[in-house]
């Protein structure tokens, strides 16, 4: 579970209140377009101490911590 | 002037050779390091290596890798991250000619160029685009040709790999700006370099404006001019003597 490294992250990076991140938030409506996932990802290599490269589409939160979650397995 | 470009990491593929050769000196004379990617010639690379670091104390390295395959660009671009830190600009320069007659080309002479000059440049972008990202600036040169933008007989393969790599230009410019990453394009006319020998009696040599062939540190110039125009992307510059115009 990579939850709460991803709301950190999202939520030092747009200012927005940390508790209001949701797993099911779409990282449209947090103000974080596709490229910024990419961005976001990188940042999360340092957080968390993984390599990953970012492939396909994430929508939500949610859905990048399973993708990393996947690619961790 | 002379270090603009101090502490940043510049990758160039070809850069054994030719134009790469002349682009890669011309980075480290303005302070950059250097990660040359070359396909074979081994002692060519290393000595644009030492040159590199003998006369401008930059650091160089060479990387042998086959920028047409995906999987070798991603491994060579860790190397690249491991021994310089990241990657700031990137030069796709390598490049090959399987010339001949469109009506007489083999599958293979036509998919080959194809493979090197324009997959090959997308492979490398592929690769750097994150770190690019995640340093909020970078600079992609991609090295096309006035072949891909006014054709020229007996090369079609290498014509639209050179026009493919506008439009990539273009559409990486457009992707990347909004993370301060720029892409540009140099489309260099007939230069001198092993590759343009087989040139010397080309009827089209008559109608360069500037009547003569140009040298490669012409377009080592233009590509050194597109690495720190800080306001300029998706621009094409032809350094062609006027061939194009």
């Amino acid at each position: 579970m990579y939850f709460d490294a991803i709301a950190k992250i999202v939520s030092e990076r747009t200012g927005c209140d940390i508790s209001t991140i949701k797993p099911e938030s779409k990282f449209s409506e947090l103000g974080i377009d596709s490229l910024d996932t990419v961005e976001l990802l990188m940042n999360l290599e340092d957080e968390i101490g993984i390599e990953i490269e970012l492939d396909q589409k994430v929508e939500t939160i949610d859905d990048l911590d399973k993708f990393i979650q996947s690619k961790q397995g | 002037m002379s270090n603009i470009l101090n502490g940043k990491v510049a990758v160039v593929t070809g850069g054994s050779r030719g134009i790469g050769k002349a682009v890669s000196q011309k980075l480290a004379s303005l302070g950059a390091n250097i990660a040359v990617i070359y396909s074979g010639n081994d002692s060519a690379a290393r000595n644009v290596e030492e040159y590199c670091e003998k006369n401008y104390g930059i650091k160089a390295r060479t990387y042998k890798c086959d920028v047409s395959n995906f999987t070798e660009v991603k491994e060579t671009i860790a190397k690249i991250k491991t021994d310089f830190g990241t990657v700031h600009i990137l030069i796709n320069n390598a490049g090959i000619t399987k010339d001949g007659l469109a009506a007489m080309m083999s599958e293979e002479d036509f998919d080959r160029v194809l493979e090197v000059n324009l997959k090959g440049a997308f492979n490398m972008i592929r690769h750097t685009a994150g770190l690019f990202i995640r340093n909020r600036e970078g600079c992609v040169v991609n090295i096309s040709s006035v072949a891909g933008l006014i054709g020229n007989a007996g090369q079609c393969n290498y014509a639209a790999s050179k026009a493919g790599l506008i439009g990539l230009t273009k559409t990486i410019a457009k992707e990347l700006a909004p993370k301060g990453v720029r892409c540009n394009a140099v489309a260099p006319g007939f230069i001198v370099t092993d590759m343009t020998e087989t040139h010397a009696d080309n009827p089209l040599l008559k109608m360069i404006p500037l009547g003569h062939m140009g040298d490669v540190e012409d377009v080592a110039e233009a590509v050194s001019y597109l690495v720190t125009a800080k306001y300029v992307t998706g621009e094409v510059l032809r350094v062609d003597g006027g061939i194009a115009m």
